[in-house]
């Protein structure tokens, strides 16, 4: 004899709801919170760089947790911009997953943070799937990848409730065709803002700290579970 | 090739679901969307691994894909898309709201009552 049990629970449910409670935690001390997610090699570290060293000029107290599978390379880049960071090392494991998070927070007052930005693997697909309790989900493309990569991988460009197209500074040297890109990304998110920016030159760094420091700016990320029909 | 870890969450979970350490589980069945960036084969052969040792050693795993559906907000139509356009076949307005392809979902277990009861 076998008996049928109905679960329909998610499968990710334990990663969403560390990620619930890590949201809550954030809203409570009154951080945004981003995720943000591209290739390897979009530049993510670069204008990540550029944009914690901005937000410290102008007063906003942002900070960072940045994945990789190895090395702490990535955090040692970062803290030269003088904001608080710490290395996530994955150990091979291709994304970040809510309970990283947390445990990487230990000993930070996020009373005194306004911005905290995680940096998430390098990686298109697998980060896509778990919820780390941002605020804002970003998806970058740089001009090098080319304008269709918004229809190779519709999962994450279709989850982003921000998509930042990177190296803008290069666009004319790689014959970047922009109205191209952005059908790509319109096809499957017709309503993420999109912020064009250069970590050398500055292009879109006051915008996108502006975006992501504003409450109203991005709405809470939805988990990525939906019910069934 | 993140399957190994959503294999490890379908196991942990389902053995969570138990009722005993004793019952055994003949089949898990998902429901996998076209969406969700997990691909079938790659996740039975993370599942074959994953439940090795465990009440699910020699559970069958049954994926049922749910196809991409959108709405859309101009004629109210819902209709399949393709993974890569989320436009209105109808009326041309790319659509932001996903109603199905995106779940990951363990629907249901079987378990071995026979098993329980000769334990």
């Amino acid at each position: 004899m076998t008996k049928i049990v109905e679960l329909r629970t998610g499968i990710l449910e334990k990663n969403d709801l560390l990620a619930q409670g890590l949201r809550q935690q954030f809203a409570q001390a009154n951080v945004r919170v981003s995720n943000w997610v591209s290739s390897p090699g979009t530049g993510k570290t670069a204008l990540l760089e550029a944009l914690l060293t901005v937000a410290v000029s102008r007063g906003v107290r942002a900070a960072a947790l940045v994945g990789d599978c190895a090395t702490d390379n990535d955090a040692k880049r970062l803290a030269r911009s003088g904001a608080p960071v710490r290395q996530i090392v994955t150990e091979s494991m291709c994304h970040l997953e809510s309970d990283m998070i947390g445990e990487h927070l230990t000993g930070w007052d996020l009373a005194e943070v306004d911005v905290l930005v995680i940096e998430n693997v390098g990686n298109l697909v697998c980060p896509t799937a778990y919820d780390l309790g941002e605020d804002t989900r970003v998806a970058l493309l740089s001009v090098t990848e080319g304008e269709d990569k918004p229809a190779k991988y519709p999962q994450l460009f279709h989850s982003a409730d921000v998509v930042v197209i990177t190296k803008t500074d290069i666009a004319n040297a790689v014959e970047w065709d922009r109205s191209r890109a952005i059908d790509a990304i319109r096809s499957v998110n017709p309503s993420a803002p999109i912020i064009e920016t250069s970590a050398k030159n500055g292009t879109g760094i006051d915008a996108l700290i502006d975006l992501l420091s504003t409450p109203s700016a991005a709405g809470t990320h939805p988990p990525q579970l939906q019910e069934a029909p | 090739m993140h399957e190994l870890s959503i294999a490890h969450a379908v196991v942990s979970t389902v053995s969570d679901a138990l009722p005993d350490a004793h019952t055994r589980v003949r089949a898990v069945r998902l429901r996998i969307g076209q969406l969700s960036g997990v691909v079938p084969q790659a996740l039975e052969f993370a599942y074959d691994v994953a439940a090795q040792g465990t009440a699910l050693a020699d559970a069958v795993l049954v994926i049922e894909r749910s196809p991409i559906v959108i709405d859309c907000p101009t004629c109210g139509h819902q209709t399949l898309a393709d993974a890569h356009d989320f436009t209105c076949p109808t009326c041309h307005v790319p659509c932001g709201t996903v109603i199905s392809g995106k779940e990951l979902e363990i629907v249901d277990i079987t378990l071995d009552d026979a098993v329980v009861a000769a334990t």
